[in-house]
């Protein structure tokens, strides 16, 4: 183990290469160019077995990785904002042919106007095509989850593509003290690639045709969503495993801060959840008993521990930082309809924050948090389900 | 023992011009405190540089993880790779009361807008970078001075600087880098603003 200063977007390189990564391909896009440019000098001079292959577009990049995982190999990319938008076609075809591969998201806001600053509608675009959705909170927490997901999606259980989610720039380009595992300890960690089957040079083999049999279509789909939802177990299980093996248990699919006694709760994911925390320590100080729920796996959605909890509480602030427009922000939609389905009766608002790469700091939730406390317990309810901030 | 072991949380910011390293010193500064058994994040202003133009970079450093990742807006201290840049930007814009302002200067310079109880250090780093042939395109590299001069200000030892120094640039870089930051750290003083 090595303590470095690393960025979020070089955390994701080196476990690239712990995982023992065999082939990349990317095109290169702000903020995510320096995952590609690290990736690319650890293959050249780092002791990276790895081939790095060059194209002229995303579409093109994950369709490269799509091929070299289908041949057998460990395969990963990574892109942000309109470069995922560009290979969204393939997304979907990955994950409904039940291929495992790794991606990282740079999170960022999509144009107009031309903006690289981070929001979470890049990301949250993947929220019904069958990937597994990881939101890091910091870097340590990137290269960890990063190294995690080769082994929850190579899980037979899964057999589905992840993608490990970082804020732009507040993650990407900021520098922290990362601890950076030994290859022998992710060696052992990492199982051989597993996967549901492989493409061999000289074998014929006809997949992904015209369907004859609807029905088997059908299952398929269905089998897409079995996957994901038993990937909640392997998750929990796998993050034990690195827990024991590292001193680093993120607690599975959601961690909860200071929420045993609390009588509200902020809920949100990605980068500033750390905001969330400090405002959680400085509303407490000033009495009111706030906690922070980390959603830290927005696929499969971790509604059983949501509502675990949820359950009980004076009232629950959802932070989303995109929206779907004409509705309200996913992960409050996410909450909400499981807290019916269960006949949860909580106050639940949703704050949509930080769009466009708006700062929003721990003064912002300390604000909003004491603001949410005193409509609720004057009310008993909340004013309007949806709010803008600022 | 210095400013970042006396508070709970030191944010600072460096103004710079684009191309001049100021990220490269904010990274420098919290690998270094790193090495102090202390906690830190450095980061860039987010968004497009231009080489030459006036750009910030920024550094919190604390004894514990620092979670937040929010925009620094009231900085403890606000370092100066380019004194000519307070001509025209307010350096000191946010700067809390009790702060403190490490500029790269021969001598006091006339802050105009220094808040009174701001305390304020120089460090002749250009004439260390060129007395080193520290020059690149015909700029002096003043970054990794100034970095020396801010390590002395906050308590960081001169070791930890140098093997920061070391683990982020690397060959003749690290080497004449590491030299100008240990003068650096010998020279800065406390001036009265004048």
């Amino acid at each position: 183990m090595v303590r470095l200063t690393l960025t979020g977007n070089h955390c994701v390189a080196y476990a690239a290469k712990l995982a023992r990564v065999k082939v990349v391909s990317a095109y290169p896009i702000t903020p995510q160019t320096t995952i590609v440019e690290k990736i690319s000098e650890l293959a050249e001079t780092g002791g990276a077995d790895m081939k790095v292959i060059k194209v002229e577009s995303e579409h093109s990049a994950l369709a490269a990785v799509y091929g070299a995982a289908t041949a057998g190999l460990r395969a990963f990319t990574a892109t942000s904002s309109h470069g995922l938008l560009y290979m969204y076609e393939i997304v979907w075809w990955v994950a409904q042919a039940r291929i495992p591969m790794v991606m990282a998201i740079v999170t960022r806001t999509i144009g107009p106007p031309w903006n690289i600053w981070t929001d979470h509608h890049d990301i949250m675009s993947l929220r019904d095509s069958g990937w597994l959705i990881a939101m890091a909170e910091n870097n340590q927490e990137v290269l960890d989850e990063t190294v995690k997901l080769f082994k929850i999606t190579e899980d037979p259980e899964v057999f589905l593509p992840g993608v490990i989610g970082l804020d732009a720039f507040i993650l990407s380009h900021t520098v922290e003290p990362v601890e950076v595992p030994d290859q022998e300890l992710v060696d052992s960690f990492l199982p051989e690639r597993r996967q549901p089957y492989v493409i061999r040079a000289g074998e014929a083999l006809i997949m992904g045709n015209i369907p004859s049999d609807l029905l088997a279509n059908f299952k398929m789909r269905e089998g897409v969503h079995r996957g994901l939802r038993n990937a909640e177990e392997v998750i929990e299980r796998v993050d034990t495993e690195w827990g024991k093996l590292t001193g680093r248990y993120y607690g599975g699919l959601v961690e909860c801060y200071r929420c045993e006694d609390a009588d509200y709760l902020f809920v949100g994911a990605g980068a500033w959840v750390g905001d969330m925390r400090i405002a959680v320590d400085k509303l407490r100080n000033a009495g009111l008993r706030f906690g922070v729920l980390k959603i830290r796996y927005v696929r499969p959605f971790p509604y059983a521990k949501v509502l675990e909890a949820v359950r009980g509480r004076k009232g629950v602030l959802v932070f989303d930082r995109s929206i779907s427009a004409g509705s309200a922000g996913p992960i409050f939609l996410d909450v909400t309809s499981h807290l019916y389905f269960s006949k949860l009766k909580v106050p639940v608002k949703n704050v949509v924050a930080g769009l466009a790469g708006f700062d929003v700091s721990y003064e912002d939730f300390s604000r909003i948090g004491e603001a949410f406390a005193k409509e609720v317990s004057e009310s008993g309810w909340v004013d309007s389900s949806l709010v803008f901030y600022p | 023992m210095g400013l970042a072991f006396e508070k709970e949380l030191i944010e600072i910011r460096f103004h710079g011009r684009g191309g001049q390293g100021a990220v490269t010193a904010a990274h420098i500064v919290v690998d270094a405190a790193m090495r102090e058994k202390l906690w830190g994040t450095a980061f860039p202003f987010f968004g497009a540089e231009r080489r030459g133009a006036p750009v910030t970079a920024y550094a919190r450093i604390s004894r514990r993880v620092v979670p937040t990742k929010s925009m620094i807006r009231k900085p403890d201290v606000v370092v100066v790779l380019d004194q000519a840049i307070m001509n025209y930007i307010n350096v000191f814009d946010g700067i809390k009361e009790s702060g403190v302002a490490v500029i790269n200067s021969p001598t006091a310079p006339l802050p105009a807008k220094l808040p009174p109880a701001v305390k304020l250090y120089i460090v002749d780093a250009t004439r260390i970078a060129l007395d080193l042939g520290l020059v690149l395109a015909g700029w002096p590299l003043v970054n990794v001075a100034m970095v020396g001069a801010l390590a002395r200000v906050l308590g960081i030892g001169s070791s930890s600087v140098k093997e920061a120094i070391s683990s982020i640039l690397s060959g003749r870089a690290a080497e004449l880098n590491s030299r100008a930051a240990e003068i650096a750290y010998r020279e800065v003083v406390e001036v009265e603003a004048s």
